[in-house]
């Protein structure tokens, strides 16, 4: 009870707690972007000397780098490289084209792939993890566990030359390749994602779905889910209506995670499938010293993980009854 | 749901069980925790199930529902309800009995509500899903329920969380849960073991008003006799999954047959002999006041512990007693107010107070299991406050575990077991001998024997009010239990929401004239007669 009465002691114990979230991950997001900026300054390699050749005069060297802005202190290049940010300008790659041009469509192409990603796998984890949970140590339940723990296991990448060798290279179903131009059609672009989809849904699907049915059986050891058996309510039932509620909070969590790792952490399968997107575009930009976007490209994957961690805990925030409807 | 069963008539017999067997999975082996338990029950009847902890009682009323939880399994006997024996038809029929024929209230109310649904959906969910019953007509029974149950504000009582509710409001709800499809048996299970002695008395009586008014067969489970002796018109005692006897109440309490039966109200045969002060106080707490956030703990308390003597320091949940031991062995650091140890002002963080301060004051928690490192050995346990306190080792650390085990009545042997290899009674001896290893002068122990049966209290008790003989220590016994204070206290001092209410000699405060509170508190303790609840009901009302 006491517990209760500090947790409601505000007004709305809920909107305080958002804001304080909101404030914590503006703080984090600030911090990571101070990481990136000054962990990528101090890279070795000059990209002046790198892209003059090393005959290049001192004066020219000079003159690149005013031209660039790299001949003012850091700090100075942080706070203007982060006030353009928050308006989503990121400044000239040093290939002198906009690093939003750069990035902007490669963006674009990830966010379809993962967005696609996770159209499947969100419901079809949850559904596979409120089974497993239903009919827990039942046949299915033993074949599905041990399925994704395996496709758990594997690297991706070594899922990914599986299925473009099985799919692509024997069976002719669908192109080794992945590449994407503007002015396709939609089938065209499910088409051809269709190997890259594939691997992904093997990885976050595995994971969803573990965590989901971990969360709902913790929930089904409690006291009111034996309760409700002794009302003789049926079992399905039971983990809709009982437990799945109480589940919330985990499952929002774990879900958030994979779906910035759709975001952020797709690098590997998009070089696999020499996928446009911005995964290769950072690997890109990394190779050839183009700092600007290596820095953008790091503050959208941050970002990304921020803003969807966020929302789940936003989300479990608000699906805590005790929190939501305060005495 | 149309019941196939035939509606059982007044007097008929509404539960048989005959000669039931239950394993449960220790380990690798399947042992009978239930061993060839028979019962009859009649519509209108309430038997009594009492016991220890251990004793079955659960498991035979989870049995009554035909349910076994995960680790049990059914070694034989048979389970009839109306006629039919619920062990040999299927789960599906068995469920469809469950929540509208046979309910069930479970102990903890706060564990057993879903907190994620209103109290409403909950209540009325078995009726409405499967008592074919239109919700709205379920909710209006519901309220009538709520009413006749004396719960606050009927009408939106259904509308609220669990969470918004007091634990007896919720006890109380769960009771109107088990009765919304009329059913013909309810197994109460320890409905109010978790609750306050005030609040018990009114849920004891909205309970038993309700199964008089709806005439149901009650299975009611206690490990209180004198709670059992108010709502049971017979009681079977329960010992290691058997029946030690069975008979009506009267005859269970005045003439038992079996000296087990006796030993359920071990405590309450106690006498304790309370000695005077010998003068100095050894502990002063003066204006202590301590806050929880916003929540005012507590609030100007002053008492004295003299030396050698035992101060009982009771109140009800939440009344800021366990508190007020934090903040003596300085867990908590007070808003205000002195503490004064043997004169000398006592810091308040545990942190300021030398090693010696530390070894004159020792606490005891009411949780021996998780007091106590699960991976120690009772020896390495005893022999860490030996190295801290007195620098001793070897030979000489090793006589005094043995030394400390003879003190709180452990073989020798036990300094080799782990706390899992150890009853709930010797796990609580072994933090008492930690406790005594110090050689403290002053003991808090915070309901220290509050989890454990009646017969090992009474053992534990008897064992403190030794030693204090013996080695002259003090001891401030924090406990929501007026028997146990009766056994071992010299003087009391009574608690409510943060303040003393009453305090003095034992017999000054627990005898008449009564401060208002100490008589509340007093007169909801259970007496061991069968009509207590009449005559407090009576008496309340003149």
């Amino acid at each position: 009870m006491t517990g209760t009465s500090i947790l409601a002691s505000g007004s709305h114990p809920i909107l305080n707690m958002t804001v304080q979230r909101l404030g914590l991950g503006l703080l984090s997001l600030a911090i990571v972007s101070a990481i990136i900026f000054t962990a990528v300054s101090f890279l070795p390699g000059d990209f002046a000397t790198a892209i003059l050749g090393r005959s290049a005069t001192p004066e020219t060297v000079a003159a690149f780098q005013q031209k660039l802005g790299l001949d003012k202190p850091w700090p100075q290049r942080y706070v203007d490289w982060l006030g353009g940010a928050l308006v989503g300008d990121f400044g000239d790659s040093f290939s002198s084209r906009l690093v939003s041009t750069v990035i902007g469509p490669r963006l674009a192409n990830t966010l379809a792939l993962a967005a696609t990603t996770a159209v499947i796998a969100v419901p079809l984890a949850v559904f596979l993890g409120i089974v497993c949970a239903r009919y827990r140590n039942k046949p299915v339940d033993r074949f599905l566990s041990s399925a994704t723990l395996a496709s758990i296991s594997l690297p991706e990448f070594f899922i990914a030359y599986v299925l473009m060798l099985v799919l692509a290279t024997k069976l002719h179903i669908f192109p080794s390749l992945s590449s994407i131009r503007p002015g396709m059609g939609l089938g065209e672009h499910l088409y051809r994602m269709a190997l890259p989809i594939m691997t992904l849904l093997f990885v976050t699907l595995a994971h969803m779905m573990r965590n989901t049915r971990a969360a709902l059986i913790g929930v089904m050891s409690r006291p009111y889910i034996e309760m409700a058996r002794l009302k003789g309510e049926p079992e399905m039932r039971i983990v809709l209506r009982h437990a799945l509620p109480n589940a919330i909070g985990p499952i929002a969590s774990v879900i958030a995670i994979n779906l910035a790792y759709l975001i952020a952490g797709v690098v590997v399968v998009e070089v696999v499938f020499v996928y446009p997107g911005i995964g290769q575009t950072m690997v890109d930009a990394v190779r050839n010293r183009d700092v600007p976007v290596v820095q953008a490209c790091a503050l959208i994957f941050s970002a990304a993980y921020i803003v969807l961690n966020l929302i789940a805990d936003i989300i479990s925030i608000v699906s805590n009854p005790r929190l939501l409807h305060p005495r | 749901m149309t019941n196939e069963l035939s509606v059982v008539a007044a007097g008929d017999t509404v539960l048989s069980i005959s000669d039931l067997r239950i394993e449960a999975r220790v380990k690798d082996e399947w042992l009978e925790i239930v061993k060839g338990v028979s019962l009859t029950l009649r519509r209108g009847e309430v038997l009594g199930l009492v016991g220890e902890s251990g004793a079955g009682k659960s498991t035979i009323g989870l049995a009554a529902l035909g349910y076994f939880r995960a680790g049990c399994r059914l070694a034989g006997g048979s389970v009839r309800f109306g006629g039919t024996d619920l062990l040999a038809m299927p789960e599906s029929r068995r469920r469809a009995l469950r929540g509208t024929k046979i309910a069930y209230v479970a102990q903890s109310a706060a564990a057993s509500f879903n907190p994620a649904k209103r109290l409403m959906d909950q209540i009325v969910e078995a009726a409405v899903t499967r008592g074919g019953m239109p919700r709205r007509d379920a909710a209006a029974r519901a309220v009538a329920l709520f009413r006749s149950l004396q719960l606050p504000d009927p009408e939106r009582f259904g509308d609220r969380y669990p969470h918004q509710v007091s634990g007896g409001q919720l006890q109380r709800a769960m009771t109107a849960m088990a009765m919304i499809c009329q059913p013909d048996l309810i197994v109460f299970d320890e409905p109010t073991t978790a609750l306050d002695v005030t609040t018990q008395v009114e849920v004891l009586l909205s309970i038993r008003k309700a199964i008089q008014e709806h005439g149901v067969a009650v299975l009611y489970i206690s490990h209180d006799l004198a709670i059992v002796a108010q709502m049971a018109h017979r009681v079977m005692v329960l010992r290691y999954g058997e029946a030690v006897e069975e008979a009506p109440i009267a005859s269970i309490i005045d003439a038992p047959r079996h000296p087990y039966t006796k030993s359920l109200w071990a405590v309450r045969n106690l006498q304790g002999a309370s000695h005077a002060a010998t003068g100095d106080d050894l502990l002063r707490v003066e204006q202590i006041s301590a806050s929880y956030g916003t929540f005012k703990a507590l609030d100007g308390i002053d008492l004295a512990v003299g030396r050698g003597q035992t101060v009982a320091l009771v109140g009800e949940s939440g009344s800021g007693k366990s508190t007020l031991g934090r903040v003596i062995a300085g867990l908590l650091p007070p808003d205000g107010g002195t503490l004064r140890f043997d004169g000398a002002v006592l810091p308040p963080v545990v942190r300021k107070r030398g090693k010696d301060m530390l070894r004159r004051v020792q606490i005891i928690y009411q949780s021996a299991d998780t007091a106590l490192n699960p991976r120690h050995s009772v020896r390495k346990i005893l022999g860490r406050p030996l190295a801290f306190f007195h620098g001793l080792s070897g030979a000489q650390r090793e006589r005094r575990v043995l030394e400390l085990l003879r003190m709180v009545e452990l073989e020798e042997s036990y300094a080799d077991r782990l706390p899992a290899q150890l009853s709930g009674g010797q796990r609580q001896r072994v933090a008492i001998a930690r406790a005594l290893a110090a050689e403290p002068e002053l003991i808090i122990c915070d309901e220290i024997t509050s989890a454990l049966d009646q017969i090992v209290q009474a053992g534990i008790l008897t064992m403190l009010a030794d030693l204090q003989r013996r080695l002259g220590v003090s001891y401030l016994f924090i406990t929501h239990d007026i028997e146990v204070v009766r056994a071992i206290a010299d003087r009391v001092v009574v608690l409510n929401k943060g303040r003393i209410v009453d305090q003095g000699a034992k017999a000054d405060v627990l005898s008449p004239p009564f401060q208002d509170y100490t008589r509340l508190l007093l007169e909801s303790v259970p007496e061991m007669t069968p009509d207590w609840l009449d005559r407090l009901v009576e008496r309340r009302a003149a």
